[in-house]
């Protein structure tokens, strides 16, 4: 014990010096004066975009419009192995669709193993689809006596609210009594947004003054819902970044708020944006153990952006992705085709 | 998931060692670690291409210095030209001569354009401005809502109405003008890039305003389609800067280098909370080693900021450097280095520790520092305040209460009071006199509390030539006047 106290206050100090001096850095540097640096880069080579099936007209629009790479891949032949040419070109659109150096260099491995005897484009698809095995079937019933929960996490601005809004209208569509808890009481506005969707979508919807407990308006809403004979609550909850310990222990009690009878969780949906790159991975670890995360919604890939970091999480984590939000309308929500997503990843 | 570019680049460092000069197979190895380190930080593959060139040019042919390993080498050059192309000239904003200064926000929904623009007319009111808001985004439900409750929240007047965008930017600038108000911030829907009748109507609304500044608001975990986003804005409004929001997050950002790489204008603003005050300039060094994932220093602080309360440790450190630190702040102090896991995971990431020091802290037995708190639990807040006012009867007191030995508590006492001294000495800028492996760490301790924040002690250099930017001196006269933020970025629960 006797070096232990002086090693620890060392630390101790150390520490907290370093962080004081992190905060002052901030008012200490100025910017240095150094010259303006050219464009970097003045051509970015347009990657293909996604566009699902169901839009035809924009499909078309899209494909005129974007000149892939992975033209050029379609126009290598069939052959028993990948040549190192062609692998560095399906690399570069893995690379560039976000699917992370780690997942691209297994891919590469798989295709460098198992040869393209069907051509080379049939050989990615073919390594791309084995990714998604998981079973992504969505659960909607709970035990007897008990409300089917479904429950929404993800970080700041990724489109909670919004795919909450999306299922509302396609649960109650399809003849569900849906209720909506407005567990996101820190974002300002968040429940009036929330509760527009609520109007427009015919849904109930229980909600609090800014700041109250999330865990006591997801409360409030299981009990109206089982009063009421509801088939399903959709409970939000605040945006937050997967690296606070305590807003992940937050987000870990809301949950057992929400499981405890008569409230049953039943889905846990991490909802993610596709434009996020490689920080996905760590955030679907972090609310995977936080909050069990059940499987996936991925929204914004009417964008530019291909999402292709859920074929990492998958691979990795299991984490099955379940819906795709294509838009900015109600309908714009469709359960995820592995086949079809493997599809616009490639262009 | 990745090992720190550093510790990659120590590695093939130590093969060449004995070499005064990188050859061309030494440096694409070392490049291609780069590339990957680059590229998991999220750096778009064209720039990071374009990038590796530039650190190429710079690397080679140049001699190898005594002082850094090929290694090192490589990491300065990379880290030189990361901030050479992510600071650039800083984009220093200048006020309209005829009021108001318009600032136009826009960006992808759900980068933060709504609260960017709450944090941006916090920061020009604390620059003595009085910002106005407009809200024209008129497409998600509840947005003007946000901004109006953002606005109340930091006595900003907001504009909207249930029009068309482009009227509300046109009469709310109106409105700023007749209140004689001189900055005017607009926030705008988000939209995609590639949404033609959305792109069109920014530029309607920047046309009618004809704006000042206009930022793109990126937010720090995006991917590869950064520069996609990035270059369809520029094209389509011009853009002079760029604001990076998310930056608490655990990403490495290399978005904002993509970003920059294809506009070529300067990130001027960073976000880098929750809270309305966390926002300021953009730093290009501390977002150099932050793509890089350079060194322990950066580990360990993310590791406290994330479970520690920062305002605890930062107040005990004024106490323990003057003097006045008491058992009740050693108490706070070690709650919360426990909260950060294991003291041997801690000691680990320390630098200046030896290797004795390491695996002795490997094997602390945790219920030391339980029969430690047990002891100093056991005595009276007037104790813990001032711990000479415990004489023979009290010790024996606390002894019975906390069940150990007198001696036990004795030895404590002692530690503590030994340790308050140190710290004093080091609070006074002096060097205090310590036997064993652990001057070392003392001595970094004590060169930190006295380096006056403009450069590093030179003990951290070793670690990594991607702190050694900060050790440059900054002119102090150009120095911007941030806010000091009083919120730390660790948010306790209480406060959502």
């Amino acid at each position: 014990m006797t070096w232990l106290l002086i090693a620890l206050a060392l630390a101790l100090l150390l520490l907290a010096l370093l962080l004081r001096r992190r905060r002052g850095r901030a008012r200490a540097t100025a910017p240095r004066r150094a010259p303006m640096p050219e464009v970097l880069v003045r051509d970015v080579a347009p990657i293909p975009t996604l566009a699902p099936s169901e839009r035809a007209a924009s499909l078309d629009d899209r494909l005129a419009s974007s000149r892939g790479i992975f033209d050029r891949v379609r126009g290598l032949g069939a052959s028993g192995s990948l040549s190192e040419a062609e692998l560095e070109i399906v690399e570069e659109v893995l690379l560039r669709s976000d699917v992370g150096v780690v997942t691209t260099t297994a891919l590469l491995d798989d295709l460098r193993a198992n040869g393209a005897p069907n051509g080379v484009a049939a050989a990615v698809r073919g390594v791309l689809e084995a990714s998604f095995v998981a079973e992504r079937s969505v659960r909607d019933y709970a035990d007897a006596d008990r409300v089917p929960v479904w429950l929404f996490v993800g970080v700041n601005g990724v489109g909670k609210t919004t795919t909450i809004g999306k299922l509302a209208w396609r649960n109650t569509n399809e003849g569900r009594k849906v209720v909506l808890a407005a567990g996101d009481t820190f974002r300002a506005a968040a429940a009036d947004q929330l509760e527009r969707w609520a109007t427009r979508t015919g849904a109930d919807i229980v909600r609090a003054a800014e700041g109250a407990d999330p865990g006591s308006v997801i409360h409030d809403a299981l009990g109206r819902a089982h009063a009421r004979g509801a088939d399903l609550v959709l409970a939000d909850t605040a945006g937050r970044r997967a690296n606070s310990t305590n807003l992940l222990d937050e987000l870990a009690k809301i949950r057992r708020v929400a499981d405890r009878a008569p409230g049953q969780v039943v889905e846990t949906f991490m909802v993610l944006d596709a434009t996020t790159g490689q920080n996905a991975l760590s955030q679907a670890k972090e609310f995977l153990a936080a909050a069990a995360v059940t499987g996936i919604v991925l929204t914004k890939l009417d964008g530019t952006a291909r999402g292709g970091i859920v074929v990492a999480i998958e691979r990795e984590l299991g984490i099955p992705v379940k819906f795709v939000g294509i838009g900015e309308q109600a309908a714009d929500l469709i359960p995820f085709d592995p086949a079809d997503f493997v599809q616009s990843l490639l262009g | 998931m990745f090992d720190a570019l550093s510790n990659r680049l120590e590695k093939v460092g130590q093969t060449l060692r004995s070499r005064g000069r990188l050859s061309d197979a030494d440096l694409d190895q070392a490049l291609g670690d780069v590339r990957a380190a680059l590229l998991e930080a999220d750096v778009e593959l064209s720039v990071v291409r374009a990038f590796i060139e530039a650190v190429r040019e710079r690397v080679s042919g140049e001699n190898v210095s005594q002082s850094l390993s090929p290694g090192q080498h490589v990491i300065k050059a990379v880290n030189d030209q990361l901030i050479e192309v992510l600071g650039g000239e800083p984009l220093k904003i200048s006020y309209a001569s005829k009021p108001p200064t318009v600032i136009l926000l826009a960006g992808l929904q759900g980068a933060g354009k709504t609260t960017t623009a709450a944090k941006l007319a916090n920061w020009f009111k604390s620059q003595g401005r009085q910002p106005y808001l407009i809200g024209t985004d008129l497409q998600r439900p509840a947005a003007v809502e946000q901004l109006r409750v953002l606005g109340g929240q930091i006595g900003v007047e907001v504009y909207s109405e249930t029009s068309d965008p482009v009227t509300v930017a046109r009469k709310g600038l109106a409105e700023a003008q007749r209140l004689g108000r001189d900055v005017v911030i607009i926030d705008t829907a988000g939209r995609l890039s590639i949404d033609a009748a959305l792109m069109a109507e920014v530029r309607f609304i920047s046309g009618a305003v004809n704006p000042h500044y206009t930022f793109l608001v990126i937010d720090a975990v995006t991917g590869q389609d950064a520069v996609h986003t990035a270059r369809a804005f520029h094209e389509s409004l011009t853009l002079s800067g760029l604001i990076v929001t998310k930056l608490d997050y655990d990403a490495r950002g290399g978005a904002v280098l993509s970003a920059r790489g294809v506009v070529g204008r300067p990130v001027v603003f960073a976000s880098t909370g929750e809270k309305l005050a966390d926002f300021d300039l953009f730093y290009p060094d501390r977002m150099a080693s932050r793509i890089l994932g350079m060194g322990d220093i950066l580990t360990l602080i993310e590791q406290a900021e994330r479970s520690m309360d920062a305002d605890v440790v930062a107040d005990s450190a004024g106490r323990m450097l003057s003097g006045q630190f008491t058992l009740d702040d050693f108490m706070a102090q070690l709650g919360q280095v426990r909260k950060m896991g294991s003291l041997g995971g801690l000691m680990k990431l320390m630098p200046g520790m030896t290797k004795e020091m390491r695996d002795a802290a490997k094997n602390v037995d945790e219920s030391q520092l339980d029969r430690i708190e047990a002891i100093v639990r056991s005595m009276t807040p007037k104790e813990r305040r001032d711990p000479s006012i415990i004489d023979g009867s009290r010790r024996t007191r606390i002894a019975k209460g906390c069940g150990r030995t007198v001696n036990d508590v004795n030895q404590l006492l002692k530690q503590f009071d030994k340790m308050k001294k140190m710290m004093k000495t080091m609070g006074r800028g002096g060097m205090p006199q310590i036997p064993g492996g652990m001057g070392k760490m003392a001595s970094m301790a004590a060169r930190a509390s006295a380096a006056s924040g403009r450069d590093l002690p030179p003990g951290f250099e070793a670690l990594g030539a991607g702190l050694q930017s900060g050790a440059r001196p900054a002119p102090a006269s150009s120095g911007p006047k941030g806010k000091k933020k009083k919120g730390g970025r660790v948010t306790p629960p209480k406060s959502r």
